[in-house]
């Protein structure tokens, strides 16, 4: 499955490209892209862990950027 | 300064407030505070609030960051370098540069946004709203989302179309300028397919929904232009793995600053103070932002700009191939030529008038339904009536007999003409061959004779697209090494387009298989996919698509619409027009050498600054201006990919 998430207050280019790096190399993400310019995030993982990556990645953005806030639809 | 974000605000009044304390204490520091007090544990305390009014959130990101394990990041540098400075005695110091590295993140900050919001807003075509009529008749405002295939949509005058459709009542101009780039508006009437994304001319139009919003022409767009960021560039990898490394080896590099020298100078406890303070400057300039922000930027515009003129870009890494195509390979049916078959030339023998032949020929072939007897038919401004055509004899492979207002009328080939004992006069053929050399062996020759009679010929061929020629032209010029054409017709069909267009290299006679061995045995030739000469192909789309796939970029014309077409290429152009191709070739060109200055320019003044540093030549001040100053500069000089645009829009309004 892919989706996207909209950041908000996702200020610094490379920390964007950190945050990808990490997202890249949790279990069950096939893909992933954090885009500075759209402020936005892909997600694509496996169907039956996608939930539970996507909190991942939730934590992984906060690491690196503690004011940056992931949309959750 | 409009449309500041909250954050923004709030931001902007910390460093005002910051600043007008830094300056009271700057000049009280130099008028009434006594030399000694300066640089007391009590002044520490009064500079640390102005420090922390403008700071506090990069000290405290820092911290969280640390907590983490996650170094190196900007708060982490600016911390540790203006805990240095304050170390060392240098209050003001440490909040001048906490001070110029929030003004700079500011105005950082406001330059993306504009530049984001400047791209999104050429982009505007996603509609506000949708008038859907109900089973009843009335008309409700609706979110465009809730919009089904099915739904009787209602367009006023100057609206959107919120999804793709049929007209079903109404006729009118709509502009599809925002999708196309095409200035000139599209006339619809009833029955008519319209696309979601344009622009609703004076008229009121009711239309039938043949999509749902998600699966509309304006979503899809939408969603290819933001995953187009996804893609990234080489030259964009290159930058982010450079930072990765970059960073470290200038903090290491200060650290061996902060410590080696005072060592070495036997007097470790005098000169630390001052090594302390390079090695800060060294921090300051390891900020890898203004690096990793230079070339995204470039390309975001870039693919901006290629959105303006009806042209989509799937990602960064096309764009930046398509400034460095070596080889196009085109499609010709379809692509180069109009792909329909075109009345391309009338000669009347003397004594009749091009529209006589034209109107007797289409009379004889007023029952074909051959693509050659249609495009004679399509030309016919005044046919002859239905109840004057007799006696039709259809010769496969040759030509059409038939009566017409009372008189033996055929059309055909040559070779009918000589059974019919028919021979058109030398002297005509000769002027006749002059006048459609080149279109003549592109296309199939008819003679019209009447009461066996020879009374002129029509040429009827697939031409070349108006704006074909200068393409071509202009895409050789952009710096593509040669052009292929590639087809399925004969020989001479293919020389003669060829011929016309100005293109040397082609290959004609080919089915669609060979259209893709030919193009492995080229990508062989020319090293592959890592090689750094590209090759692209162009094609509508339709049976092309294993090539559009396999090549380094694909490109899909005539895309507006055509799902298969914009699923399967790389780069797509949502009208016709082949003059669109050196335009984007153009914009990847000059994308690439934004980033590239960008790159050069970020490296070099962050070195110089570095050496300096080094030199004690630069102080923090200095290192902050040029860390948050070339992201701004590089921000700027992006956005020129942008304005160019904008500028083009005034000078023809639509």
């Amino acid at each position: 499955m892919k989706k996207k998430f909209k950041l908000i207050d996702l200020d610094c280019a490379n920390c964007a490209a950190k945050m990808e790096e990490a997202i890249k190399k949790l279990d069950g993400v096939n893909d992933a892209s954090v885009s500075f310019m759209t402020q936005k995030m892909m997600i694509d993982a496996d169907d039956a862990v996608f939930d539970q990556v996507v909190q991942e990645a939730v934590k992984c953005i906060a690491k690196v950027e503690p004011d940056c806030k992931v949309v959750l639809k | 300064m409009d449309k500041l974000t909250s954050k923004q605000k709030n931001n902007l009044i910390r460093i005002i407030v910051a600043f007008i304390i830094f300056v009271a204490l700057m000049i009280a520091e130099h008028t009434v505070i006594p030399e000694d007090f300066a640089h007391s544990i009590w002044m520490l305390l009064i500079w640390l609030i102005p420090y922390f009014i403008v700071g506090y959130d990069v000290v405290r990101k820092c911290l969280i960051g640390i907590s983490h394990g996650q170094m190196f990041d900007e708060s982490f540098l600016m911390t540790i370098a203006t805990v240095g400075a304050f170390g060392c005695g240098e209050f003001d110091e440490a909040v001048a540069v906490m001070l110029f590295y929030q003004i700079g993140e500011f105005f950082q900050s406001y330059a993306v946004g504009k530049s984001r919001g400047a791209i999104t807003d050429l982009m505007s075509i996603a509609p506000d709203y949708a008038n859907r009529e109900g089973e009843d008749g009335e008309v409700e405002v609706i979110d465009p989302d809730d919009i089904e295939a099915g739904d009787i949509l209602v367009i006023k005058p100057g609206e959107k179309i919120p999804a793709d459709g049929t007209v079903l009542e109404g006729t009118g101009l709509i502009n599809t300028s925002a999708l196309t780039g095409e200035s000139m508006p599209r006339e619809v009437k009833a029955g008519d397919q319209i696309i979601s994304g344009c622009i609703n001319g004076d008229n009121l139009l009711r239309v039938r929904a043949d999509k749902d919003y998600d699966d509309s022409t304006v979503m899809q767009i939408l969603e290819l232009v933001e995953n187009a960021s996804t893609r990234k560039s080489r030259t964009e990898n290159f930058i982010t793995r450079f930072a990765r490394y970059y960073t470290p080896a200038v903090v290491l590099g200060a650290v061996v600053l902060a410590f080696l020298p005072p060592l070495l100078s036997g007097n470790f406890a005098g000169n630390f103070g001052e090594w302390v303070l390079r090695a800060c400057t060294f921090l300051v300039i390891s900020c890898p932002c203004a690096l990793v922000i230079s070339v995204p930027l470039a390309f975001f515009g870039g693919i901006g700009a290629a959105s303006n003129e009806g042209v989509l870009v799937k990602g960064s890494n096309f764009l930046e191939m398509m400034a460095h195509i070596d080889t196009l390979v085109s499609d010709k049916t379809g692509t180069l030529t109009e792909g329909r078959f075109k009345v391309s030339e009338v000669m009347p023998e003397s004594g009749y008038t091009a529209d006589d032949v034209v109107r007797y020929a289409a009379a004889v072939e007023s029952g074909s339904t051959h693509p050659i007897g249609a495009a004679i038919a399509a030309a016919c401004s005044d046919p002859v009536p239905q109840s004057e055509i007799t006696g039709e004899e259809n010769h496969a492979g040759k030509g059409i007999i038939a009566n017409v207002s009372g008189a033996v009328t055929a059309v055909g080939n040559m070779s009918f003409m000589e059974e019919l004992g028919i021979r058109p006069s030398s002297e005509h053929l000769s002027t006749f061959a002059a006048a459609t050399s080149g279109i003549r062996e592109a296309g199939t020759m008819c003679y019209v004779a009447r009461d066996g009679k020879y009374i002129g010929a029509i040429a009827v061929s697939d031409m070349p697209k108006p704006e074909a020629k200068k393409a071509v032209r202009d895409i050789l010029a952009e710096g593509v090494r040669r052009i292929i054409m590639l087809t399925g017709d004969s020989r001479e069909t293919a020389r003669a387009v060829a011929e016309y267009l100005g293109i040397t290299d082609y290959a004609a006679g080919l089915l669609p298989q060979d259209k893709v061995e030919y193009f492995e045995n080229l990508l062989a030739e020319t090293g592959g996919e890592d090689s750094s000469r590209k090759i692209a192909f162009i094609g509508d789309g339709i049976n092309d698509a294993p090539v559009l796939s396999r090549a380094d970029v694909g490109i899909a014309m005539g895309s507006l619409g055509s799902d298969a077409a914009i699923e399967a290429a790389d780069v797509v152009i949502m009208d016709d027009n082949l003059e669109r191709i050196p335009a984007v070739i153009r914009i990847a060109r000059k994308t690439i050498g934004i980033s590239r200055a960008n790159i050069v320019f970020a490296l070099l003044v962050k070195f110089t600054c570095l050496i300096l540093g080094a030199l004690g030549i630069a102080n923090m001040w200095a290192a902050v201006f040029a860390d948050v100053g070339v992201a701004i500069i590089c921000i700027l000089n992006s956005m020129r990919m942008i304005v160019r645009r904008k500028k083009a829009e005034q000078a023809q309004p639509a």
